[in-house]
C-alpha cells in the first residue's frame, strides 16, 4: 500500500506528541482502541474553562502510520476550537483531508472516538466538580 | 543506501546466472518440447531433461520423478486433491497443520467439501509439530499426511525424516512442501522417506511462474490424479506445453542451490544472528517468534512490543521485509501462524519477519539493525501503550473497547 503525502508528512514530523496530566481538572483524555486490534489512541485536551476554548492537545498511538496521521491531524485542527466546534470534526473530515484509501477508514473513526472520548471525559470531570462543591 | 531487500520468503531476486542459462530458450531455442519430429522439438527437449535432471540431483531422486508445474501452488493443489482423488477408495482421511500455506489449507478445504476428513493438526509454541502428534492422529481411513518442511513466516523446521518413518511404516503418502527449505537446508527425499514434494521456482533464485512436483516412482509407486487435462504431458499427470525457459530457469536455480548450499546458508546465518544479536542488544521488549535454533538459516521474525508493525515498516522505507500486523492484509487479521504458536494478537501485531537471501551483505545487516532500532526508540516514544506499561501498568488487564 502507498501512503498519500499528507499521511506520510504526519507519520515522519508528527504534530503535538506527549502528554498532559491527566488528573488536571481542565484536561480530558479519550484512550480509545486495543492493543488486540492493532491500534490505541489515547488523545487529551486542554480546556480554558471561561472560554471553552480547547487551549492545548497531545496525542499518542499504537498503530499504522494512518492512525498516527489521523490523531495527529486530529490534535491539529482541535487546538483553537471551542469543545462545541470540537465535536463537529467528523471522520470523514479527517479521511479527505489524508485521502485514506476506504481499509484505513476505520483508523478515521478511532481519532473521532478519540477527540469525543477527551471531550466526555472533561465534561465528566466538570460535572463531578461540580456536584462535589455542591 | 539503495534500497535493501529482506523479504526472501516471499520471492527472491533472480541469480543472473539463471538468468544467463535461460535466455536462448526465449528465441533461438523456442521449440515445443514435445515436438518429437524436428531438431526445434529435440533441442527443447535435451534442455528439459537437463533440468530434471538437475532438479533430482538437488533432492536425491530420479529424473523420471519430477512433474513440472506452474507453480508451487499448483504443486501443493496437485499433491491434495489429486491424491484424495486417486486414493479415495483406500480411505478418506488427510492429515496436516495448521500452520500450512494458504496453497495446502485452501486445498483441503476443497478436499472436505468433497468428502474428505481433515485433520489439521495444532503445532507447538515452536511452531512444529511431533511425530506422536501425527501418530496419535492417523487412523485406517488416513491416505496423506502433508506437512511443510519449514515455515515461511517463522522459519520453524520440523522433523521430516522421523514424520516420513512413520508415514513409511504406516504405509501413507507424505507430502512436504519443501519450498522455503529448498537451498537452505539439506532435503533428500530417499533418506527422508517423501512421496510427494513440492518445489518453487522464485524462491531459489529462479524464475516466477514454474515450478515442480516430485511424485515417487518405486517403493511405493505414488499416483496421482491430475488437475489439468490435455496432451498428457508429465505422465499424465499435468498436461499442459512446457514452460521451457522456466524450466531451464528452474534446473539451473536447484543445481546453483545444491553446489552453494553450504556457503549460502552460513554466510546467512552468521548475518541473521547479527542481526538478531544487535537488536536483542539495544531494545528491551522484543520477543523471538519461532525456534532458537532449528529454523531456517535465513529467517527472524521478531515482535517489537508496543510498536504497530506497519507502523515500523514504514519508518524503515527504505527496507523490504514484512509483518504479521493485520494493517498490512486485506483482511485485517494478524498471522494465523503466530497466532497458532500462541502468540497474542497484540504481540502479532508488532512482528517483523527478515527474510535473508544469496546476495544480502553485512553492510545491509547493519544498515538494517541502525534503522529498526532507531524507528523502533523513535515510534515506542509515541506509542501509549509503551507509556502505560513504564507506568507498570499491566497492559492485558486493561478493559480495552473493542472497536472494527
Amino acid at each position: 500500500m502507498s501512503y498519500s503525502p499528507k499521511v506520510v508528512d504526519h507519520y515522519e514530523n508528527p504534530r503535538n506528541i506527549g502528554s498532559l496530566d491527566k488528573k488536571d481538572p481542565a484536561v480530558g483524555t479519550g484512550v480509545v482502541g486495543a492493543p488486540e486490534c492493532g491500534d490505541v489512541m489515547k488523545l487529551q485536551i486542554k480546556i480554558n474553562k471561561n472560554t471553552n476554548v480547547i487551549e492545548d492537545a497531545k496525542f499518542k498511538t499504537f498503530g499504522c502510520g494512518s492512525a498516527i496521521a489521523s490523531s495527529s491531524l486530529a490534535t491539529e485542527w482541535l487546538k483553537g476550537k471551542t469543545v462545541d466546534e470540537a465535536m463537529k470534526i467528523k471522520n470523514t473530515d479527517i479521511v479527505e483531508e489524508l485521502a485514506l484509501p476506504p481499509i484505513k477508514i476505520h483508523c478515521s473513526v478511532l481519532a473521532e472516538d478519540a477527540i469525543r472520548a477527551a471531550i466526555s471525559d472533561f465534561q465528566k470531570k466538570q460535572s463531578a466538580g461540580g456536584e462535589s462543591k455542591s | 543506501m539503495k534500497a535493501v531487500y529482506l523479504d526472501n520468503h516471499a520471492t527472491t531476486p533472480m541469480d543472473p546466472r539463471v538468468f544467463e542459462t535461460m535466455k536462448p530458450y526465449f528465441i533461438e531455442e523456442f521449440g515445443n518440447a514435445a515436438s518429437r519430429n524436428h531438431q526445434f522439438g529435440w533441442r527443447a527437449e535435451k534442455a528439459v531433461e537437463l533440468a530434471r535432471k538437475q532438479i533430482a540431483s538437488l533432492i536425491g531422486c530420479t529424473d523420471k520423478e519430477i512433474i513440472f508445474t506452474s507453480g508451487a501452488t499448483e504443486s501443493d493443489n496437485m499433491a491434495i486433491l489429486g491424491v484424495a482423488e486417486m486414493y479415495a477408495e483406500k480411505g478418506n482421511h488427510i492429515i496436516t497443520t495448521n500452520i500450512e500455506h494458504k496453497a495446502i489449507l485452501d486445498s483441503c478445504k476443497v478436499a472436505e467439501k468433497r468428502g474428505f476428513n481433515v485433520t489439521y493438526l495444532s503445532v507447538n509454541k515452536f511452531g512444529q509439530i511431533t511425530v506422536d502428534d501425527i501418530r496419535k492422529a492417523i487412523t485406517d481411513k488416513t491416505i496423506l499426511i502433508s506437512i511443510m518442511f519449514a515455515n515461511n513466516e517463522i522459519g520453524s523446521i520440523n522433523p521430516i525424516g522421523e514424520i516420513g518413518a512413520l508415514a513409511k511404516e504406516k504405509g501413507i503418502i507424505f507430502h512436504t512442501d519443501a519450498v522455503q527449505a529448498l537451498g537452505r537446508i539439506p532435503v533428500d527425499v530417499e533418506n527422508m522417506k517423501v512421496d510427494l514434494l513440492s518445489i518453487s521456482g522464485h524462491k531459489i533464485y529462479g524464475p516466477k511462474g514454474v515450478g515442480a512436483l516430485y511424485v515417487r516412482k518405486k517403493n511405493p509407486r505414488v499416483k496421482v490424479s491430475p488437475l489439468i487435462h490435455g496432451g498428457g504431458h508429465e505422465r499424465g499427470m499435468r498436461s499442459g506445453t512446457l514452460n521451457v525457459p522456466g524450466i531451464v530457469g528452474l534446473g539451473r536455480a536447484c543445481e546453483l542451490a545444491r553446489t552453494e548450499l553450504v556457503q549460502d546458508a552460513e554466510k546467512q546465518k552468521h548475518l541473521r544472528d547479527r542481526l538478531q544479536k544487535r537488536l536483542f542488544e539495544a531494545l528491551d521488549e522484543i520477543y523471538l517468534n519461532g525456534h532458537p535454533s532449528e529454523r531456517l538459516p535465513n529467517n527472524l521474525n521478531i515482535s517489537f512490543a508496543f510498536v504497530e508493525g506497519e507502523s515500523l515498516m514504514m519508518g524503515i522505507k527504505d527496507i523490504a521485509v514484512s509483518s504479521g500486523s493485520a494493517c498490512t492484509t486485506a483482511s485485517l487479521e494478524p498471522s494465523y501462524v503466530l497466532r497458532a504458536i500462541g502468540v497474542g494478537e497484540d504481540l502479532a501485531h508488532t512482528s517483523i519477519r527478515f527474510g535473508l537471501g544469496r546476495f544480502t551483505t553485512q553492510e545491509e545487516i547493519d544498515f538494517t539493525a541502525d534503522q529498526v532500532i532507531k524507528t523502533v526508540k523513535r515510534l515506542r516514544e509515541m506509542s501509549p501503550l509503551y507509556e502505560m506499561a513504564k507506568e507498570g501498568v499491566d497492559i492485558k488487564s486493561v478493559n480495552w473497547a473493542a472497536h472494527h
